[in-house]
C-alpha cells in the first residue's frame, strides 16, 4: 500500500546548502594557502590540518614509525613535558587530535575565540618542537604493541590485514600503518624525527578553517602555526594496481561467526565514470536497507546483521569493496548471493526506479552533510585532497544527477565481474569450497 | 597518545550543554510530550521519537523483546508496506535508524527540514499501526540473532561485559543485556511482540524531538496534524522494576578466552543513578570520573598507574548517571607487558585508596571546570547530539529543567562534594572485579 507516498517524489531537486557556503581561498604572507568558511555564530574555531601521504611514507624497515611519531606529538613540546602539554590544553580548553591512515596525517584542532592565540602558540610547539622524550615513545610504543597484538586477535582485522597482503603486494597499502611487533620495538627516538620530516612537510599540507575567524586573521596565524615546517619530506609513494583475481582466502579463527570482505577493481575520484559508478554503488550496496544485497542477504533471508559496499579511492590505489559478517554455516549461500548480485549488477541494467531513488538520495543527503563546523572542516579538506575545484560543492548534485543508465551500464561493464570479486574470510565456514 | 582502547568520555558529552533559548517543550493533549530545538544554521532536521519502554521494562523469560520489536517496527502499517519507510526517507535524501536501551527505545530520521511532514506522518502511522507478517518476524528474529553473533558472541570483550553486569545487578533487569540472552531471543515470538507493542507504543508514553532548521509553532502544528489523532493507551504499564537489595558481597568475575590479547582488570561499583529534581550527587560522581581518569596525562589513575609506576599502559574511570534505576561507576586498567593482573589490581586500589586520604588537585578541579564552561560552546556546534540528550532525558522521566539544569549541577560540584561522593561509592561490598585474559597454556604430554 503506497498512499503515503505522496507528492513529494515528483519533483526532488535539492537546493544546496541553503545558507550557501562562502569559501575563501587564503594565502597566508608566507605563502601557504587554506580553504576557509567564516561564520561567526559560535566563538570557536575548527581547524583542519593534513600532511598527504600519511603512513605510507614510513621508510624502509621502519614500518610503523610515523604511527609512532603521530601518537607522541603531544606527548611533550618545547619547554613541556607530556603531561604539562596536556594540562595547558585543558586549560586552555583546547581540543587537538592527532591521527595518521594511509594516505594523509591529519590534525584537528577546535579553541575558543577567546583563547585562540594562546592555543595556536600551544599547538605550533607540538607540529614544530616535539620533544620525542624517551620515556614518552617507550610509554606509547607500549601502547601500540598492545593494539598491535589486540589487532592479531580481532576477526575484522586479521581480515584487513590479510585482505591488504592478497592485493598490495609490496605497497604499503599492504601492511598495517601499526608496523609489526618487531618493527615497532626496533624504532629508535632518532626515527621520530625522521618520520616527521618524511611526512609533515609545507609542500604537502593541505589546511581548512571553520568557524569565528576571518581571513586576515587565518594567515598570519597559520605562518606561526607552520611556517617553520621544512620545505619537502619524502617522496610520495607509487601508484599500485591490486591484484583481484577471484580467490577466495579462508584464515581459519574459532568463531561462531565469520568476517567476510571482498573487492572488486574501483576507480580514481577524477575518473569520468566516477559518479556512475557512485550511483550504482548505491543501488548494490551502500544503500541501507534500499539496497540489493541487504534485501537479499538480510530482508529476506536474514542471512546477516549488515551487508556494505563502498567505492574505495586511495590516492594511489582504487578498489570497490564491501563486507558482511555471518555465522559460520550461512557463508557459502551469502558468498554466493553476493557473486550473483555482482553479476547481475555487471550486465549494467537498473530500473527507472533504482536510478531515480538513488539519485534523489544521493543528491537530498549531501546538503545534510553540512552541520557543523567541524563536519565543514573536514569537507573542506576531502574536496581539498582530492583536487576538488573550490565551487565543487555547487555543480557536485548536477553531476549526479546527470548520470544516465547508460553511464552506469558502461562503468558496471567496465568494473564489474564476480570472476574477479576476491574474497577473504575469516572464522570458521562450513562447507565452503 | 592513543585513543584506541575504550571508547573515551569527552568532555563534551558529559557536559551536556543546553541553552534555554533555542529549546522549547509542550504537551499534546493525548499525553505526547515534545520537545523543539532551533538551529538555523543548515536545512536539516531530525525527528526522533522516544518511547518510555526499554529492555529494563521486559517480563522475565522474554529478554531482547524490546529490541527485537525495534527491528519489526521497520516491517510496515496498514498503509506502509514493510521497509516502505526506510526506502521513502533515502528516496527524499534522508537517514533513518532506531536504538534499544534499557530504559527506552528510540527512532529517528534526519533529513532536509522541509521533508520534516514526510517522516512525521510516516513515524506516527507506525505507533498504533504496526503489521507484522507471517514470513517476516521469522527473518528478522534470524538477524537479531546474526546480530548478536556479531556484536556480542565474536567479542572477547563484549561477552566478559555481559557476563560481569550480570553479575553486578542481584535483582534489577539492568543485569540483562539489552539484545537478549541466545536462548531467550531463540523463543521470542510475533505474539510477544505485539504484546510488547500494545503495552508501550501509545502517544502518552512517548516523547517527540525535533531539531534542527524548524520553528515550534510549525513543528507544533505538524505534531497536531499526524500525532494529535493517535488514540493514548489507557492502561500504560507503571514502570516499576525490581530493585536491587542491599549487597553485602564483592563479586568477582573471570572470563578468559583464548581470543583475548591485551587483558585487563575493571571493577563495577554500583552507583546512585541521576533523579529527577536532585542531580548533585550524579553531578559529583562525573566530575570525581573526570577527576579520577578523564585525560590519560592528568588525571589521578593516568598519573599514578601510567605516568607514575607505569604499572599499567591504560587506567581509566567511567560514570554515567542518565538511568532511571541504579547505574555504575568503573575503573579500568590495562596492564603493562611485564605486570600481571594481580599487580595490577593491587595497584589500582592502591591509587584509590591514595586518592581518598590526598583529595582532589585544586589546579586539575579548575582545568576541569573550564572545560565544564567550554562545553557549552562547543556543544553547540552539534544540535542532534543536544536532541538525543533532550529525548534521553525525557525518557528516562526527567524534565526538560532538569537537562538545563545539568551544566549548573555540575559547576556547583565542590572538591568536598566530589570527595564524599568518592567515599561513599567505593564500597567493594557493592562491586564486581573483572578480569579478562586468556587461558593459562596447558601442558603437552610428550
Amino acid at each position: 500500500m503506497i498512499r503515503i507516498l505522496f507528492a513529494l517524489l515528483a519533483a526532488l531537486l535539492f537546493s544546496l546548502p541553503a545558507r550557501a557556503l562562502e569559501i575563501q581561498e587564503v594565502t597566508s604572507p608566507g605563502g601557504l594557502r587554506a580553504w576557509l568558511v567564516e561564520t561567526h555564530d559560535i566563538p570557536f574555531t575548527a581547524l583542519e590540518i593534513s600532511f598527504r601521504g600519511g603512513a605510507s611514507l614510513d621508510a624502509p624497515g621502519k614500518r610503523g614509525a610515523i604511527n609512532l611519531m603521530t601518537a607522541t606529538l603531544e606527548e611533550g613540546a618545547g619547554t613541556m613535558d607530556a603531561q604539562g602539554f596536556a594540562e595547558a590544553t585543558e586549560a586552555l580548553a583546547a581540543q587537538f587530535r592527532f591521527n595518521v591512515g594511509d594516505d594523509t596525517l591529519d590534525i584537528s584542532a577546535r579553541f575558543l575565540t577567546e583563547n585562540r592565540d594562546a592555543s595556536v602558540a600551544l599547538l605550533r610547539e607540538a607540529l614544530v618542537n616535539p620533544r620525542f622524550d624517551q620515556t614518552a615513545i617507550d610509554r606509547v610504543r607500549a601502547q601500540v604493541l598492545s593494539i598491535i597484538a589486540s589487532e592479531a586477535q580481532d576477526p575484522n582485522d586479521i581480515a584487513g590485514e590479510t585482505f591488504g597482503k592478497m592485493v598490495y603486494g609490496e605497497h604499503p597499502y599492504a601492511s598495517s600503518i601499526n608496523g609489526t611487533a618487531e618493527s615497532v620495538r626496533a624504532l629508535t627516538r632518532e626515527d621520530m624525527f625522521e618520520a616527521k620530516s618524511r611526512v609533515m612537510a609545507r609542500d604537502r599540507v593541505v589546511i581548512s578553517a571553520v568557524g569565528d575567524i576571518s581571513a586576515a586573521e587565518l594567515g598570519p596565524l597559520l605562518d606561526s602555526l607552520l611556517g617553520e615546517l621544512p620545505e619537502t619530506g619524502a617522496p610520495m609513494p607509487e601508484h599500485v594496481t591490486p591484484r583481484l583475481d577471484g580467490r577466495v582466502k579462508v584464515v581459519e579463527y574459532d568463531s561462531p561467526q565469520s568476517v567476510v570482505m571482498f573487492a572488486g577493481p574501483g576507480l580514481k575520484m577524477d575518473d569520468p565514470d566516477f559518479f556512475a559508478a557512485y550511483v550504482l554503488n548505491q543501488i548494490l550496496g551502500a544503500g541501507g536497507f534500499s539496497s540489493r544485497l541487504m534485501d537479499e542477504l538480510r530482508e529476506k533471508r536474514g542471512l546477516t546483521y549488515g551487508v556494505y559496499t563502498y567505492l574505495v579511492p586511495k590516492d594511489y590505489a582504487e578498489l570497490w569493496m564491501g563486507s558482511f559478517s555471518a555465522s559460520n554455516e550461512k557463508v557459502p549461500e551469502a558468498i554466493a548471493l553476493v557473486k550473483a548480485e555482482w553479476a547481475k549488477a555487471a550486465t549494467g541494467a537498473v530500473t527507472e526506479a533504482e536510478l531515480r531513488d538513488a539519485k534523489t538520495y544521493l543528491t537530498g543527503a549531501y546538503p545534510l552533510r553540512f552541520d557543523g563546523n567541524g563536519q565543514i572542516a573536514g569537507i573542506l579538506t576531502g574536496m581539498q585532497m582530492s583536487g576538488l575545484p573550490i565551487d565543487y560543492i555547487e555543480s557536485r548534485n548536477e553531476k549526479v544527477e546527470a548520470v544516465s543508465a547508460e553511464d552506469v551500464a558502461r562503468v558496471a561493464k567496465r568494473l564489474l565481474s564476480a570472476e574477479s570479486l576476491t574474497f577473504t574470510v575469516v572464522g570458521k565456514p562450513e562447507g565452503l569450497e | 597518545m592513543l585513543r584506541a582502547f575504550f571508547v573515551a568520555l569527552m568532555a563534551t558529552t558529559a557536559f551536556a550543554p543546553a541553552r534555554a533559548e533555542t529549546v522549547s517543550h509542550f504537551t499534546l493533549e493525548n499525553g505526547l510530550e515534545a520537545v523543539v530545538i532551533e538551529d538555523h544554521r543548515a536545512p536539516v532536521v531530525v525527528h526522533m521519537v522516544w518511547y518510555k519502554a526499554g529492555a529494563a521494562d521486559e517480563r522475565p523469560g522474554k529478554s531482547g523483546i524490546a529490541h527485537y520489536l525495534e527491528h519489526l517496527m521497520f516491517k510496515g502499517t496498514d498503509d506502509l508496506a514493510p521497509g516502505e519507510l526506510s526506502k521513502t526517507v533515502a528516496a527524499n535524501g534522508g537517514s533513518d535508524n532506531a536504538f534499544t536501551s534499557y530504559d527506552y527505545t528510540a527512532y529517528f530520521q534526519r533529513i532536509a527540514a522541509d521533508r520534516l511532514e514526510l517522516v512525521m506522518k510516516m513515524e506516527a502511522d507506525r505507533m498504533r499501526d504496526l503489521i507484522l507478517s507471517e514470513d517476516d518476524w521469522k527473518t528478522e528474529r534470524d538477524v537479531i540473532l546474526e546480530e548478536r553473533a556479531q556484536r556480542t558472541d565474536s567479542d572477547p570483550r563484549a561477552l566478559f561485559g555481559e557476563q560481569k553486569q550480570a553479575a553486578l545487578y542481584l535483582n534489577h533487569p539492568y543485569g540483562t543485556p539489552v539484545i537478549g540472552w541466545r536462548h531467550e531471543m531463540e523463543a521470542l515470538t510475533r505474539e510477544d511482540a505485539l504484546e510488547w507493542y500494545r503495552s508501550f507504543y501509545a502517544p502518552n508514553n512517548a516523547v517527540l524531538v525535533v531539531a534542527g532548521d524548524v520553528t515550534p509553532d510549525a513543528v507544533r502544528a505538524l505534531a497536531e496534524t499526524y500525532y494529535g489523532p493517535l488514540a493514548p493507551s489507557p492502561d500504560l504499564p507503571e514502570r516499576a522494576r525490581v530493585q536491587e537489595p542491599l549487597q553485602l558481597a564483592e563479586r568477582r568475575v573471570i572470563f578468559e578466552d583464548p581470543r583475548v590479547a591485551q587483558p585487563y582488570v575493571t571493577r563495577s561499583y554500583l552507583a546512585p543513578e541521576r533523579d529527577p529534581g536532585d542531580q548533585a550527587e550524579a553531578a559529583a560522581l562525573t566530575v570525581l570520573a573526570e577527576v579520577l581518569g578523564g585525560n590519560q596525562a592528568t588525571s589521578v589513575l593516568g598519573r599514578k598507574l601510567v605516568f607514575g609506576s607505569g604499572e599499567a599502559i591504560y587506567a581509566s574511570a567511567f560514570y554515567d548517571g542518565m538511568s532511571i534505576d541504579d547505574t555504575q561507576f568503573t575503573l579500568a586498567a590495562m596492564p603493562a607487558a611485564d605486570v600481571g593482573l594481580p599487580e595490577v589490581e593491587a595497584a589500582l586500589d592502591k591509587a584509590i585508596a591514595e586518592f581518598l586520604a590526598e583529595g582532589v588537585d585544586p589546579a586539575q578541579f579548575e582545568r576541569i571546570k573550564t572545560q565544564i564552561r567550554a562545553g557549552e560552546i562547543y556543544g553547540r556546534d552539534n544540535t542532534e547530539a543536544l536532541a538525543r540528550r533532550y529525548g534521553e532525558a525525557l525518557a528516562s522521566g526527567f524534565s526538560v529543567a532538569d537537562v538545563q539544569g545539568w551544566p549548573e549541577a555540575l559547576m556547583a560540584v565542590t572538591e568536598d562534594d566530589v570527595m564524599a561522593a568518592a567515599a561513599k561509592v567505593f564500597d567493594r561490598k557493592h562491586a564486581v572485579t573483572g578480569v579478562l585474559t586468556r587461558p593459562e597454556p596447558t601442558e603437552v604430554a610428550q
